[in-house]
């Protein structure tokens, strides 16, 4: 432990380097399954007719994979760091964060084995079954306790803004896994259990917790991290700090009310779907805030964009996560829904903000952690760092392109009628103009997935060079 | 919904935005002590925070939001469901809980559900009108409908938005889903047969013969039909599966050749609802079937459904 005179305190930095490797390594996992699932849909024959290679057990294998193992093991590295360096102490508990390191390890290999072997609530991005749950639930009370833990014994007068999203983002996940996860085993020797909720109620306890894993994991959480990362990549203050304490507050409270837009023109009472449209369009202002808050950070430093990839992948995720955030509340807009809805323009907006936004903020900030982690300058080669980030851009512009295009004309050929009132076309023939589109999204995958594979060679060579060997690069 | 519920949405839901109002005003005005541009009196690390103005395009759209929200809530059903807003809007008939309040509620609604489909029966009904009623305003016969190109055109459409889902684009079918072009009928392919088949649905049980027969006489049953249909099998067994098949003729007929009254197949011809190999005729004896052919009346309206049937029709009758 520290004693008083040390300056710089003893900071549990093993959690963070265990969680900072594991984000690459399941963020290659959970992309090479999207990757290959994306070619399922225009090679069906890639299953192999081997059960456990479906798409429909591989689909949420994909997803669970790069929410829960890659963007919180993000979320845990850098929450993790941050609390430590923004609160000047050491980590709370002492063998605690061991526990939620190895304990969110079994969380993510049990979802890799069960949900390949079939086992699922149906329940999106809640699919996992009750054992799991309940273990989630453990190992997430664990890292309440030190993560909060840490913020109560800190050494800053204040709290910083990134702790608040964190702790935000900790505080409800808790609620809305809890909340929605509410099952009654088949028996106690059994994987199987059944919702306690039915009919509309399932529907909309489980679009409460589906958005608002959006809204407080994948956008509060990575918020904490922007808040962090970007003022210390680009070596600037914090734009605002009143528009941080408006745009925090006002983001929370209006986030929680979103989740009936995945609900429009269903069985949910009218009054509901309302409510979840307006709270969707007010939460257009502070989503924004995010974005204006980081991207003003870096007024006076625009030029270090020419020379520093890693601040580049920083603020075109804030620019991701602006058009994502516009989007969204347009989509929520009932009318516009009318079109967009089960197309692949929703399946296009997720990745806006998932590869865009969460992994591009997240590959950016792990960068910037990984040469403090190991002892280095910096890492190994800037120019890779730079190769990614283009690829990492062409990807994720490929994707999401080729789904608005190919959702836009799924809703209007779904909508098309002929002058008997007969719909134009078959549901097979708005599947077969896809094709196209699903190609284009294959490769995008495919080119954000090689990058992913060029930051774990880069981190390789970074982590196993001799300490202190590496000096700062900058772009030529 | 009870009075507290609405009581309780209505506070909730106001207080958030009118709290975001509430804040965004407090956080545009500078009450920190600190000059605005200048940094806040604490750093994190090394980050500091600026006391920067919200910017004014940004408070102007979070207002624009709120006053938007605000009117919509009201326009539109919102904090209860024992009001539908000064619009008087409803989706549909949402509390209904049987055909019969269904039916009911669709007399008197105007619920946007029911406005559309009042709009498209206005339409769109005369289309199908003119092509199914003679001018004396029967039915014109199917037979003569399956001759006009305009309305099989229609016909297919209807189709292949209610039935290709199960009979396939081409309507040739699938395992458990019958081949309607060819001349194969399970209950018949007469025009009239054919709209009673759509109008009302049909349920085509064989019932499991595993207990009855044992694994044994599942086996020689299966090996007799499939000597039925041809195929050359081993001549003891197919003699011991006919003694057992008279409790299959009850349905099938004597010589196999099938049963309309119950739906039952034809299993001396080469054609398979299930499947023709030996494996899945073993698990047809064994297990039994269940084919369910939806009623469509209901759904469609007989006027449809009898241009669905033109077009049925019309596929094994050229």
């Amino acid at each position: 432990m520290t004693t008083a005179t040390n300056i710089q305190p003893d900071y549990n930095m093993k959690v963070v380097r265990q969680f900072t490797l594991t984000t690459i390594l399941w963020g290659i996992v959970g992309m090479s399954v999207g990757v290959l699932i994306a070619a399922q849909l225009i090679w069906p024959a890639l299953n192999f007719d081997t059960p456990w290679l479906t798409y429909s057990r591989l689909r949420p294998l994909h997803t669970n994979a790069v929410i829960f193992a890659f963007g919180t093991s993000a979320l845990m590295a850098t929450s993790f760091y941050v609390v430590q360096r923004t609160c000047q102490t050491r980590l709370f508990g002492g063998p605690l964060a061991s526990i939620v390191f190895w304990g969110w390890q079994i969380v993510i290999l049990s979802a890799a084995i069960s949900l390949p072997l079939g086992y699922t609530t149906s329940k999106e991005y809640a699919e996992l079954e009750w054992p799991i749950d309940l273990l989630i639930t453990a190992i997430w009370v664990v890292y309440a306790t030190v993560f909060f833990g840490t913020m109560a014994i800190r050494k800053t007068s204040h709290i910083y803004v990134a702790n608040w999203f964190f702790g935000a983002f900790i505080l409800t996940v808790a609620v809305l896994h809890i909340v929605n996860s509410m099952a009654i085993p088949v028996s106690m020797s059994s994987m199987k259990s059944y919702s306690v909720y039915a009919g509309a109620v399932d529907a909309m306890v489980q679009w409460w917790y589906g958005h608002n894993a959006v809204g407080f994991l994948l956008t509060a959480g990575f918020l904490g991290m922007m808040y962090y990362f970007v003022p210390k990549q680009a070596n600037r203050p914090v734009y605002s700090y009143r528009l941080s304490i408006i745009h925090f507050w006002a983001l929370i409270a209006v986030y929680i009310w979103a989740g009936p837009h995945h609900l429009h023109y269903t069985a949910l009472p009218d009054w509901a779907q309302s409510l979840g449209m307006v709270m969707s369009l007010i939460l257009f202002a502070p989503s924004w805030g995010g974005m204006i808050n980081g991207i003003m950070t870096l007024s006076g430093a625009w030029h270090k964009l020419r020379t520093d990839p890693i601040l580049r992948f920083l603020v075109v995720s804030l620019s991701f996560y602006g058009m994502s955030t516009f989007e969204g509340p347009m989509m929520a807009i009932k009318t516009v829904n009318a079109l967009s809805h089960y197309t692949d323009w929703t399946v296009g907006h997720v990745h806006s903000g998932a590869l865009g936004w969460v992994a591009m903020v997240s590959i950016g900030s792990i960068y910037h952690l990984v040469p403090r982690l190991f002892g280095q300058k910096g890492m190994y080669s800037t120019a890779l760092v730079n190769l990614h980030f283009w690829l990492a851009t062409i990807g994720t512009v490929l994707y999401i392109v080729a789904m608005w295009i190919s959702g836009v004309m799924q809703g209007l050929m779904w909508r098309a009628v002929n002058e008997d009132g007969t719909l134009t076309y078959t549901f097979v023939e708005s599947l077969e103009k896809s094709y196209p589109f699903y190609t284009i999204r294959f490769v995008g995958g495919a080119i954000f997935l090689t990058g992913m594979f060029i930051m774990a060679y880069n981190t390789y060579k970074t982590v196993s060079a001799e300490e202190g060997s590496i000096k700062p690069q900058e772009l030529g | 919904m009870s009075i507290f519920w609405t009581i309780w949405i209505s506070a909730i839901t106001l207080t958030v935005i009118i709290g975001c109002a509430v804040l965004l005003r407090a956080a545009n005005k500078n009450n920190t002590g600190v000059k605005e541009g200048d940094p806040m009196p604490h750093t994190f690390d090394g980050i500091q925070e600026l006391n920067n103005p919200l910017p004014k395009w940004w408070v102007g759209l979070f207002w624009f939001t709120i006053v938007i929200a605000l009117i919509y809530s009201f326009a539109f059903p919102s904090y209860t469901a024992n009001w539908n807003g000064l619009l008087g809007w409803s989706s549909s008939e949402q509390s209904v809980k049987s055909k019969e309040e269904s039916a009911k509620a669709a007399a008197t609604s105007h619920s946007q559900y029911q406005r559309e489909m009042n709009e498209a029966e206005i339409k769109y009904g005369e289309v199908f009108k003119k092509l199914v009623y003679t001018d004396a305003d029967v039915y014109k016969d199917i037979e003569l409908i399956a001759q006009d190109p305009e309305a099989v055109k229609v016909g297919q459409r209807l189709f292949l938005q209610n039935c290709a889902q199960c009979h396939g684009s081409d309507a040739r079918g699938g395992k458990g889903f019958p081949n309607l072009t060819d001349n194969d009928w399970l209950y018949g392919g007469e025009a009239l047969t054919i709209k009673e088949t759509l109008m009302h649905g049909r349920n085509g049980v064989m019932v499991a013969w595993k207990d009855i027969l044992g694994e044994d006489g599942v086996k020689e049953v299966a090996t007799y039909v499939l000597q039925l249909s041809g195929r050359r099998v081993n001549d003891l067994d197919a003699q011991a599966g006919k003694e057992r098949f008279v409790v299959c003729a009850a349905c099938h007929g004597a010589d196999g050749t099938g049963g309309q009254a119950f739906g039952a197949p034809n299993l001396t011809d080469k054609v398979w609802l299930y499947g023709g190999s030996r494996k899945a005729v073993e698990d047809t004896i064994r297990n039994g079937r269940n084919g369910v052919m939806p009623a469509w009346g209901e759904v469609l309206g007989e006027d449809k459904v009898h241009l669905i049937s033109a077009f049925v029709y019309s596929l094994s009758n050229k």
